[in-house]
């Protein structure tokens, strides 16, 4: 008889259920949205993040370029070595492999940070950049009549550059690549720490139609390309051994960047103060704190979803909580005859208020369910859209250090105007549908207890004294 | 204790006043009054003096302001809410002049209502029901809904709801007063057989002296007080 009365009185007062069970929904819709679109804000910072560290990695140890030690990129074009300049109309071209951003640490600095004791996984990584430069050199032009032959200026010079990252193969867990990048063909095997092998970067090598076997040249070296890596959009073109890398680029024993896999979570940032006082003068950074240092629209968008987004949820959700509650007390204050009724019958108070909760739960449901839908067609929605996002880190006075970061700590060098791109998008997880069926019910009993309230204070005399 | 076995009720100066201060509505101003077993009393008076104030006291749907009111010697005014509930489950049949049926529920449904307090299983509630409904006539009436049925039909429902769950006094407020005067002689005299056939104390509020002529008292109520006349009704101007 339960099931019955309630659902024959639903069906009496079908508008307004609905209206109840829809403020409901769109509040609920709006927080599942919102916690979707925040987890695909978390999972684009740490997009981000990896992107700029390295998988499995908690913290990087750098060290920024000192005042006046960095320099502009030079080529030399005289002909023969002599310093005179080369005759017009000589073709010519130059390479250089130099270190990205920063100054360099040495090995042993590597081997101090293994040995501190929440390190699990330490390795060095090189980062350089190798730029190319080729043309014609251009005729000069000085005043006063030419003899035939060649036309004045009509020149043009090549400039190419692309990322090299020099990984430790030694301590391949962490690091800028790892063997689980590595889509085609192989990682590299333990004793290439000096071959002239690359892994490339999956748009790279379709940038440049590479593929396994295909031949590139690296600091004026021809190596052989074995692998092709899924890496972001941000990470380095092409990966050498960092022996290889150190050998071509002339810093032998040298690192620009430590990586380091804490031991457990918790422990990062007691082991970045390790860091700090056993290299002296390094940047360390952690994921925390270049998390701070992202900006950019995914920035924006972190703001909107955890601010914004959040008051929001909440405001909608009071707003629909009140309106329900309101709504019960309404209907509750049309049947006191009915309720009246009921007790002069002999129903105790308590299955009278056990009735109206019933009513406001599964209005309460209804608008869960409502809301469930609406906030995945939402997240469908952002997921669908899957708008575009930028990270940038640090500040603009990076520019000033020689072509790298200042301070930055990052994998590999991003210049001043270089950002990651990611794509949004908002997975629903588990818990915010644990999160949306809990809201509903906690709406169905807010709403139905003020209504019982209403209901349990009735005396059955009064309630039937009251005009049908 | 009640003193006299055979009276199932005993009302003692029970006043019974609605709100405070200078607002205060005296609706009962010390009445006192005995009830016998399976006795037919119809409580008579004019509009407003208490009739319907003090049938709610008498069914427990109420507690007096002060006095004393016994129901089979216990004190109906010192019983916690859920005793009195009981009470209407089991005790107490009402009557009431608008029908009071649930809209949404068919007549068997109306009449199942009544036992749910009493945890009588469903099948047979709904058999008691029905069962209930075929006495009185509504056999074929037992899936219509309130608004399908007659106010005769409509009253046979209610009476049958107030029956079935077999109580010792039946408590009717003016339970013609909605109907055509056809209908009307045809509940009363249907509440007359059901008090004689079943042993019942049977309790009506009238302010018409057709019907509490029929009673075997009359308690007249004027301004909060009762007087009792035997089968002599008042007549009103």
């Amino acid at each position: 008889m339960y099931l019955t009365y309630l659902r024959r009185e639903l069906r009496r007062r079908k508008k307004q259920a609905i209206v109840v069970a829809l403020g409901l929904a769109i509040g609920i819709g709006l927080v599942v949205t919102v916690s979707a679109a925040s987890a695909g804000v978390k999972t684009a910072q740490g997009t981000v993040l990896h992107s700029l560290y390295g998988v499995g990695t908690d913290m990087t140890v750098s060290k920024s370029a000192k005042a006046g030690t960095g320099s502009a990129q030079h080529f030399a074009f005289g002909s023969g070595g002599s310093g005179s300049r080369a005759s017009a109309g000589t073709h010519v071209s130059r390479n250089t492999l130099r270190p990205t951003g920063g100054s360099t640490l040495s090995q042993s600095d590597v081997a101090k940070v293994a040995s501190l004791s929440g390190a699990k996984a330490v390795a060095g990584g090189l980062t350089l950049t190798d730029t190319s430069f080729s043309g014609t050199i251009p005729s000069s032009s000085s005043g006063g009549s030419r003899s035939g032959g060649a036309a004045a200026g009509g020149s043009s010079f090549n400039v190419s550059s692309f990322t090299v990252d020099g990984v430790q193969i030694s301590n391949s867990d962490v690091g800028p690549l790892v063997a689980s990048q590595v889509r085609k063909g192989r990682y590299f095997s333990a004793d290439e720490n000096t071959a002239d092998v690359a892994v490339v970067s999956s748009s790279y090598a379709t940038q440049h139609s590479l593929k396994v076997g295909s031949k590139l040249e690296v600091g004026g070296k021809q190596m052989t390309v074995i692998g092709i890596a899924d890496v972001s959009s941000s990470a380095a073109n092409v990966y050498i051994p960092l022996g290889t890398a150190q050998a071509l680029s002339g810093l032998k024993h040298d690192v620009t960047t430590i990586y380091v896999a804490a031991s457990s979570a918790s422990n990062v940032s007691k082991l970045a103060s390790e860091t700090r006082s056993a290299v002296p003068g390094a940047t360390v950074s952690t994921s925390a704190s270049l998390a701070s240092d992202v900006s950019g629209s995914l920035q924006s968008a972190s703001s909107l979803a955890t601010d914004l987004g959040k008051w929001m949820s909440i405001a909608a959700m009071a707003v629909a909580f009140l309106i329900a509650s309101l709504l019960m007390v309404a209907s509750v204050s049309r049947r006191v005859r009915e309720f009246g009724t009921l007790k002069a019958i002999g129903w105790r108070t308590r299955r009278v208020v056990g009735q109206v909760m019933g009513e406001g739960l599964v209005i309460g449901l209804a608008g869960g369910i409502a809301g469930l839908v609406l906030g995945i067609l939402g997240a469908e929605a952002i997921t669908a859209i899957s708008p575009s996002l930028t990270a940038s880190l640090g500040s603009s006075s990076a520019a000033g250090s020689g072509g790298g970061f200042a301070g930055g700590g990052v994998g590999h060098a991003l210049g001043a105007a270089d950002s990651v791109l990611v794509h949004l998008t908002a997975p629903l997880q588990g818990g915010t549908i644990a999160l949306a069926i809990l809201l509903a019910i906690a709406g169905g009993l807010i709403a139905g207890a003020f209504g019982a309230w209403r209901a349990s204070r009735m005396r059955p005399a009064a309630a039937l004294r009251t005009l049908a | 204790m009640n003193q006299n076995t055979s009276n199932l009720y005993e009302v003692t100066d029970v006043h019974k006043h609605f709100g405070s201060g200078a607002g205060t509505v005296r609706a009962l101003d010390g009445v006192d009054l005995t009830i016998a077993r399976s006795e037919f009393l119809a409580i008579q008076g004019p509009t407003g003096q208490g009739k319907s104030t003090l049938l709610t006291l008498l069914g427990a749907l109420d507690r007096p302001t002060s006095g004393r009111l016994e129901f089979d010697g216990r004190d109906l005014g010192t019983l916690s809410e859920d005793a009195l509930a009981d009470l209407r489950a089991r005790a107490f049949g009402f009557v009431f002049q608008t029908f009071n049926l649930i809209p949404t529920l068919t007549a068997q449904e109306n009449v199942e209502m009544a036992l749910v307090p009493t945890h009588v299983e469903a099948k047979e509630r709904r058999e008691r029901a029905a069962q209930m409904l075929a006495e009185l006539g509504l056999e074929h009436r037992l899936t219509h809904l309130p608004h399908e049925l007659s106010g005769g039909q409509q009253q046979r429902v209610a009476i049958a709801r107030a029956l079935v769950k077999g109580p010792r006094v039946l408590l009717a407020d003016e339970p013609t007063g909605n109907l055509d005067e056809q209908t009307r002689d045809e509940i009363v005299g249907l509440l007359e057989e059901l008090w004689s056939e079943r042993g019942l104390t049977l309790i009506v509020v009238t302010h018409d002296s057709s019907i509490a002529q029929r009673a075997q008292r009359i308690a007249v109520i004027r301004g909060g007080r009762v007087s009792i006349g035997e089968g002599e009704p008042l007549v009103l101007a």
